[in-house]
């Protein structure tokens, strides 16, 4: 038996169109469980009315984003030695940035509408599935796999810019943006993001590739994508009549 | 509008959600009552590995013939959350490779196509598995994003009319004034209220959870809760679905999926699956048996453990040698209970040939013709289930 960590865990809780109030309940847990496993157990024994959003549990379907002592966090992979100690107090809130429906579920709704008009398809092939600037994998066989996004929202809640304009489009759908338009050129995608709610509300926090649990670096993907839009930009002015130009 | 039958639906795993999609193809009122999230149960918790069928073609023949004609139309129709790359079965041992000839049989039998590599061609595909394999067999396996696959679904029949009400928990299955079961109260976990809801027909696609929805009007089922473990390493050491090549034991499944590997699984039986812990002996086991497969896991860091908690159909016997295909229960022939259909059983890769079974039985008792169309309708966006 593992030695067990007396955990004092605070949920912030809020029924729909109530204000929240905080929660305490007193556990024992093995340091090496996840929070997600914590907060289901509270649901399991102690308060059946407790809301969460989660499904895969190991880090591919990304519904059990939270804020876990003020970080954002997938509850999922994140053991409770690496956020509290023996003793320690456990805060989970909902993520930041998004319309609470209850306790830890928010609505994400929106999120998915602008992740959706940016096209990003969740499989690609396997040297198109990563950071560009990563290598390609070590194999001459071509496959396909799932791409790093989960769409978790962790990136929307931590971005400063996005607690100031519900507006703003926020990191994942940017980032989406980018991986598309470096897939395809398609200049759709690039006209999507070329506004005041998109590539140019981002004042370049990087707050989103700190917490993003998934190798996406989201801000990476901003800043890359500004360049390309700058470069499309300047070869639109520079054009002679009458010359084609790559998009 | 008020015309159309309607059905309520009990949970929104796979079964729920490709159910919902396949009645409103076929014109039903649908509405799908889930206490949690969309596939926050057994569903979303599942390895993620699309059948192609082999790792049943000796032991279930039956099921593996399902797989292999579900897993083709699941990578036509839901091809936006599947990586389709293939698998290999692998002999590590002298009593893996007595088990060829069975396979090779079994394979043949049930339809699946099967080759086999050298263990110098088996390295060439995939350098990371164990160096001394002595013979290996592609399969046409494939891996898939739990969530998104459920969701895909349940998109497509939002799409088509379908509501999905997540957060409402039925606490009550009630009958009308002929006995029938009809109505039932739901527990909103937004608001704290309750809700009644009445329709034609009933069905529980509650999977493990089956028997308390059953027990609650005193009806019968016969599944078993049987949970298994899987751990989530952090990095993808391999891109097809490795399978040891033996009979289904614990740990002989190791699936690529994004950038890690998912080893899995075990099998046990609980009585209430709301909560299963998962124990570090159970861990370690796994650790040892993707060891086995892909010795680099063991300089890998681990990412995630888990379990879930497959409903198996009891049919005498226990265990692994529990059939893994799906039943459907008729609550008016088993009990006299007219208005409640169960749906449990199965896996993730069955779960449209489930609900099409499902789906014949309800229209038949709505007096309904419409044909199901789930095998040719390509799905929705999964992202438009949010729209």
């Amino acid at each position: 038996m593992p030695t067990l960590w007396k955990i004092t865990l605070e949920i912030l809780r809020q029924r729909q169109n109530q204000p929240p109030h905080v929660e305490l309940f007193e556990l024992e847990v093995d340091p090496d469980e996840n929070v997600l496993d914590c907060i289901e157990r509270v649901w399991a024994f102690h308060d059946r009315s407790l809301t969460f959003r989660h499904a895969c549990h190991h880090s591919t379907c990304g519904a059990c984003g939270m804020r876990v002592n003020g970080v954002e966090k997938l509850t999922c992979i994140t053991p409770v030695r690496e956020v509290t100690h023996p003793n320690g107090v456990l805060r989970v809130e909902p993520l930041r940035n998004f319309p609470v429906l209850s306790d830890l579920v928010v609505d994400v709704s929106g999120f998915f509408q602008r992740m959706e008009q940016t096209q990003l398809s969740s499989i690609a092939p396997l040297s198109q599935a990563k950071l560009p600037f990563e290598p390609n994998p070590p194999t001459i066989w071509q496959g396909q796999r799932l791409i790093d996004c989960i769409e978790c929202g962790l990136c929307v809640s931590a971005c400063p810019a996005a607690n100031t304009s519900t507006s703003y489009f926020g990191p994942a759908v940017l980032a989406a943006a980018q991986h598309v338009y470096r897939q395809t050129n398609n200049p759709t995608v690039m006209q999507l993001v070329n506004c005041a709610d998109g590539l140019w509300r981002c004042h370049s926090a990087y707050e989103c590739s700190a917490v993003c649990p998934s190798n996406v670096d989201p801000a990476w993907r901003i800043m890359d994508m500004r360049r390309a839009t700058v470069a499309h930009s300047l070869r639109n002015i520079f054009k002679r009549p009458n010359q084609k130009v790559a998009p | 509008m008020n015309s159309r039958p309607s059905i309520l639906i009990i949970g929104a795993g796979f079964t729920g959600c490709a159910l919902a999609h396949d009645l409103s193809l076929r014109g039903v009122n649908v509405t799908v009552l889930e206490r949690g999230e969309i596939a926050s149960g057994t569903s979303g918790r599942t390895h993620g590995l699309l059948h192609s069928g082999a790792r049943y073609c000796v032991t279930d023949p039956e099921a593996a013939i399902e797989c292999i004609t579900e897993s083709r139309i699941l990578s036509q129709i839901a091809a936006q959350c599947i990586e389709y790359n293939g698998g290999l079965f692998v002999a590590l041992n002298d009593q893996d490779l007595a088990y060829s000839a069975a396979f090779e049989q079994g394979a043949q039998a049930t339809g699946i196509p099967i080759e086999r590599l050298s263990p110098q061609q088996a390295l060439q595909r995939e350098p990371n598995l164990n160096p001394n394999l002595l013979a290996a067999y592609t399969v046409p396996d494939g891996t898939f994003d739990p969530l998104r696959l459920a969701l895909a679904f349940a998109a497509t029949a939002r799409q088509n009319g379908a509501v999905f009400l997540t957060h409402h928990e039925v606490q009550a299955l009630h009958a009308d004034g002929q006995g029938r079961i009809t109505k039932l109260t739901a527990w909103n976990r937004h608001t704290g209220q309750q809700q009644t809801f009445t329709a034609d027909l009933i069905i529980s696609a509650t999977g493990a959870w089956a028997g308390q929805i059953a027990a609650m009007v005193g009806a019968s089922t016969v599944v078993k809760p049987t949970p298994g473990i899987m751990v989530a390493y952090n990095q993808r050491l391999v891109h097809h679905a490795i399978n040891r090549l033996c009979p289904p034991d614990d740990g002989d499944i190791l699936i690529p999926q994004r950038r890690m590997v998912v080893i899995g699984t075990t099998s046990f039986e609980v009585e209430n699956p709301d909560y299963i812990p998962i124990t570090a002996e159970q861990t370690e086991q796994m650790q040892r048996a993707a060891e086995a497969l892909v010795p680099a896991i063991a300089n890998t860091q681990r990412r995630g453990v888990y379990m879930s908690a497959r409903p198996l159909i009891v049919s005498g016997s226990s265990g692994r040698s529990l059939s893994r295909t799906f039943k459907c229960y008729d609550h008016e022939a088993l009990d006299g209970l007219p208005g409640l259909i169960t749906i449990t059983g199965g896996k993730a890769t069955t779960c449209r040939i489930m609900a099409e079974k499902t789906a014949d039985l309800a229209c038949q008792k709505l007096g309904l013709s419409a044909p199901c169309r789930t095998k040719d309708v390509p799905l929705r966006s999964y992202r438009l289930y949010y729209s």
